[in-house]
């Protein structure tokens, strides 16, 4: 198991370590500064749990911020505070230069909130819960618009009891981006779309991004993340385990090749590791796998190596570095085994 | 999809600063709209007091009311007011509250710029304006047909009444502590509604009663309201409102504590 340090956070750019600092983001201004963020639920002691445990980072004035994330990693957890529903257990937060839950009133008219699971009354139409939002928000775009924006224009007098899973998701879009907000704030906002309202909420966020808004979304799709992200952190109970661009959390986590051993070969019978690239390396019997940031160089060496010695590898895989292979390793290292 | 490049008239973005009013309204005309569509709700607000007065009418036109200088009238009128309380604002509202926190309403409103003072109080508009009709119609109607007497002192009796107003509300709030499902809140509510019809001079009225049970009981949450709004009725010298005044506040207050302190504004995980 790799020790993993309170406050990882912070990899990105040329920054110090943590503390209030200028923002590490791709704009000069930091939207959101988040300074080791603890939340716990329940009381002290072994009946309660800490759901986010020391976690640092800031977004910058119109980035795409993805938290990424297994279930019960504290995503939610943690963006629920930025949206200011409730006060961190302990640390700091500022959103647009305001605590989000003391200063709400500050904060609220320039935010947009799109929660996990929408909360409409069922008995309203699409219409009326669109009227009842925009009746809330200062400057909020015509209903129509809104609507419109997640093709949902042609459903505007149907009930939200009779919309389907994934127009209640696009519904909730809508009123996210009402009041055009500066900073929209996501959480797992493709979950139970079919493919094509994914890639339409994809297009969404990223006209939204180009118009300059700053987006700060959960998932669990690795390749929403990769695509719409200008930065990414991966949580893991409730740590930020790794963080940066997508390039950067990638290259961070090197290309794999495994393989066994043939009976009667050993690992030491390997040729020199260092010279081929690899960086680490691990043994569980004669399951032998490689980590090298030069995939091609390292995995010719291997091969020749085996024609040489006639041998055939078995359950040979090589596997270039992706961000699933990051968050995979991430996930199992720190689960004290192996990723798969 | 398109977030509108070329919006035409550029002008679209007015910045429309929404108030607290503006708020309290589209909360309520939504809630109204939920009101209208709830079958079951729309009947207990609008039928239920009528009803219990009612069944209750046989009972009180066999008190013995001689020299109490009261009529059976005016004790029913007193009980109807209290019933609107109890059911329009009160139960009606438990439902409502938890509901909507089941649903996670109450959750998504708080993501937005209501304050959750406006979130409770704008969802609570339509109860409220119900109740507050129906006893403007129940005693313009008690006057013109039962021939009831003009209330004594109205601004006493509307004093009482929106303090009836605010106490269900703030009740209605910290009941949903402990009520799970929009169901069980015809459970949750029994409770203060049978103390009240029971102790509070609904239909009893606490002057029949001796002294030192009136005394105890005019201690109970609903006893000040009933009170107070009995002496609307009826009139009374301003010092007998000095006492319910402070016993109402102190009910209010200690049921908008628990609400800050206990209420959920999402389901239990």
């Amino acid at each position: 198991m790799s020790p993993t340090p309170p406050t990882t956070a912070t990899t990105s750019a040329p920054g110090p370590g943590p503390g209030p600092r200028p923002g590490s983001g791709s704009g000069a201004d930091s939207v959101i500064d988040v300074t080791d963020l603890h939340r716990r639920y329940g009381p002290a002691g072994p009946e309660g749990f800490d759901a986010v445990r020391g976690v640092s980072f800031s977004v910058g004035r119109g980035e795409v911020f993805a938290l990424l994330g297994t279930n019960g990693a504290g995503k939610t957890s943690t963006v629920e505070l930025l949206e200011g529903l409730a006060a961190p257990t302990a640390g700091r937060i500022r959103v647009l230069g305001h605590d989000p839950h003391r200063e709400r009133a500050k904060v609220r008219p320039r935010i947009g909130v799109m929660l996990q699971a929408g909360g409409f009354p069922s008995d309203l139409t699409v219409a009326e819960t669109a009227r009842l939002w925009a009746g809330l928000t200062s400057g909020p775009r015509p209903v129509d618009e809104a609507l419109a924006l997640v093709g949902l224009l042609g459903r505007r007098t149907v009930r939200i009891k009779q919309l389907s899973g994934g127009e209640r998701r696009r519904l909730d879009l809508a009123l996210a981006v009402l009041g055009r907000p500066e900073v929209l704030f996501l959480d797992e906002p493709t979950t139970g779309l079919d493919p094509e309202g994914r890639r339409d909420t994809w297009e969404l966020v990223e006209e939204l991004h180009a118009e300059g808004t700053t987006v700060v979304l959960t998932t669990h799709y690795l390749e929403e993340a990769e695509s719409l992200a200008d930065r990414l952190a991966i949580m893991h109970r409730g740590r930020i385990a790794a963080s940066g661009t997508p390039a950067e959390v990638i290259a961070a986590h090197p290309a794999r090749i495994s393989f066994d051993l043939p009976e009667g070969w050993f690992p030491g019978d390997l040729p020199p590791l260092a010279p081929l690239g690899v960086t680490d390396h691990s043994v569980d019997g004669r399951h032998v796998l490689l980590r090298t940031h030069r995939l091609q160089e390292t995995l010719t060496g291997l091969l020749d190596w085996a024609r040489a010695e006639a041998l055939a590898l078995g359950r040979l895989d090589a596997r270039s570095a992706s961000l699933e292979e990051a968050f995979l390793s991430i996930a199992g290292e720190l689960n004290g085994h192996e990723a798969r | 999809m398109s977030t509108g490049k070329n919006p035409g008239p550029a002008v679209t973005r007015t910045a429309v600063t929404r108030t607290a009013g503006s708020r309290l309204a589209a909360l309520g005309r939504a809630e109204l709209t939920l009101l209208l569509r709830n079958r079951v709700a729309l009947f207990t607000v609008l039928f239920m007091p009528l009803l219990m007065v009612f069944a209750m009418q046989s009972a009180v036109s066999g008190m013995d009311l001689e020299g109490s200088g009261l009529t059976a009238s005016g004790v029913l009128m007193n009980g109807l007011l209290g019933m609107v309380l109890l059911f329009v604002v009160y139960s009606n509202l438990v439902s409502t509250y938890v509901a909507r926190r089941e649903e996670l309403v109450l959750k998504r409103l708080r993501t937005g710029e209501a304050s959750d003072l406006e979130v409770l109080v704008g969802t609570a508009l339509p109860g409220i304006a119900v109740a507050l009709v129906q006893s403007a119609l129940m005693l313009a109607g008690g006057v013109a047909v039962l021939d009831l007497p003009v209330p004594a002192n109205v601004p006493v009796l509307l004093a009482g009444l929106l303090m009836g107003v605010a106490m269900m509300t703030a009740m209605a709030a910290a009941s949903t502590v402990f009520t799970r499902t929009a169901e069980s809140a015809q459970l949750s509510t029994l409770p203060l509604i049978l103390v009240s019809f029971l102790g509070s001079g609904l239909f009893v009225p606490l002057g029949m009663l001796p002294d030192t049970v009136a005394d105890v009981l005019g201690l109970l949450p609903f006893t000040p309201v009933m009170e107070i709004v009995g002496a609307g009725l009826a009139g009374a010298p301003a010092a007998d409102l000095l006492r319910p005044s402070l016993v109402g506040l102190v009910w209010t207050g200690l049921a908008v504590l628990a609400v800050r302190r206990w209420f959920r504004w999402e389901p239990r995980h």
